[in-house]
């Protein structure tokens, strides 16, 4: 049960946005523009894969599981979310991503552990400054999303059909249209 | 030096949003609402609640920022932001107050790491939904600032005075996105 009185037909973030939406403004437009508006280079599968990493990392099961989703629907590939959560380095995704997601999972422990050794690596593969940054600013933002969502103890589903048909609405929608119901 | 291409010279957080304002006009509306907007807590308590999870996460620049802002809009109370800092269960403020410090140093770790014994403790002490959701929304939005700022390495002044000035600007006028000269 949530910490506090939140909506019940909605889970994880979307009852905080109803709760409070003039915080739900801003955090919502963050999450559009870094991973679904238009990127020079990293696709929006990639940025999904970031957010999911890092929400998987901080064991936040609502995050973890609907961003997952939504790579999954936006990669057609369920494999690469599952082999990305277990371990970056193995999983089928271009050495320059590697690198990115090693610089993600070293912000979700603490910024400081980023150095300069993993930012050269990153730019040893092509990484730019605008893809290391979206990279961290993605990184910290989910460690602020994971933490929201789990310091107030809102709901968190636990059939993964809902969150297929949530990640795949928000696949094709982008972040900004309304929620559907969960529950009646 | 900063990981990445930022304006020279300019500090912590706005250097950022300079780089990409793109996601910085969302950044410093969040932190607008957040620390400004209607709240049960008073605008200095936030800074203040600001200020201890960035100290948490051994945020040099922002904990001195934010502990700055506090100390201005305490005003002659201000010497309480360094005892809560140093020790806030010893620190001349309300029960509510440190309860609510418990549950932001308990998101700054982990999210799962309220319990709801955490939260009754709040609500004994007079704490409502607003206050929990606007401690715990804190706490989660400076564990994403002290991340930001520090793992791009921007730059953090040293000067004292420096950030006491910070604290009179955020004080005085809040947080509006900073421009490119």
């Amino acid at each position: 049960m949530p910490h506090i009185n939140l909506p019940k037909e909605y889970p994880g973030i979307r009852s905080l946005f109803i709760y409070r939406p003039e915080t739900a403004a801003p955090l919502n437009g963050l999450v559009q523009q870094l991973l679904y508006s238009p990127h020079p280079t990293l696709s929006q599968g990639e940025r999904e894969l970031i957010a999911t990493y890092v929400s998987s990392l901080n064991h936040c099961k609502y995050c973890s599981t609907i961003h997952g989703a939504i790579a999954k629907h936006h990669l057609h590939n369920g494999n690469v979310v599952e082999k990305v959560k277990a371990n970056p380095d193995d999983a089928p995704i271009s050495k320059k991503l590697k690198s990115l997601m090693k610089i993600a999972g070293k912000v979700q422990i603490s910024g400081k552990e980023v150095l300069p050794s993993d930012i050269e690596a990153a730019r040893n593969e092509g990484a730019t400054d605008i893809e290391i940054h979206d990279t961290v600013l993605i990184a910290a933002t989910f460690c602020m999303f994971n933490r929201y969502v789990d310091g107030l103890a809102t709901w968190a589903p636990d059939d993964l059909e809902v969150y297929d048909r949530m990640g795949k609405q928000r696949a094709e929608e982008g972040y900004l249209t309304p929620p559907f119901k969960i529950k009646s | 030096m900063a990981h990445i291409q930022v304006p020279e010279g300019v500090p912590g957080i706005r250097s950022l949003v300079m780089f990409r304002p793109e996601t910085g006009q969302y950044l410093y509306e969040l932190a607008q609402v957040l620390l400004r907007g209607e709240s049960p807590l008073s605008e200095a308590e936030r800074e203040l609640i600001a200020a201890y999870v960035s100290s948490h996460n051994d945020c040099v620049f922002c904990m001195s920022s934010h502990a700055a802002a506090a100390r201005y809009l305490f005003k002659d109370k201000k010497q309480l932001v360094d005892f809560v800092l140093t020790d806030y269960q010893s620190a001349p403020i309300s029960n509510k107050l440190k309860a609510l410090l418990n549950i932001a140093g308990k998101v700054q770790v982990n999210g799962k790491n309220v319990l709801p014994e955490d939260v009754e403790e709040a609500r004994r002490q007079g704490a409502i939904d607003r206050d929990i959701h606007d401690t715990v929304l804190l706490a989660a939005t400076f564990s994403m600032f002290n991340r930001y700022v520090d793992g791009l390495a921007s730059f953090t002044p040293t000067d004292p005075q420096a950030y006491e000035e910070m604290g009179v600007r955020l004080g005085e006028k809040g947080y509006a996105l900073p421009h490119n000269s």
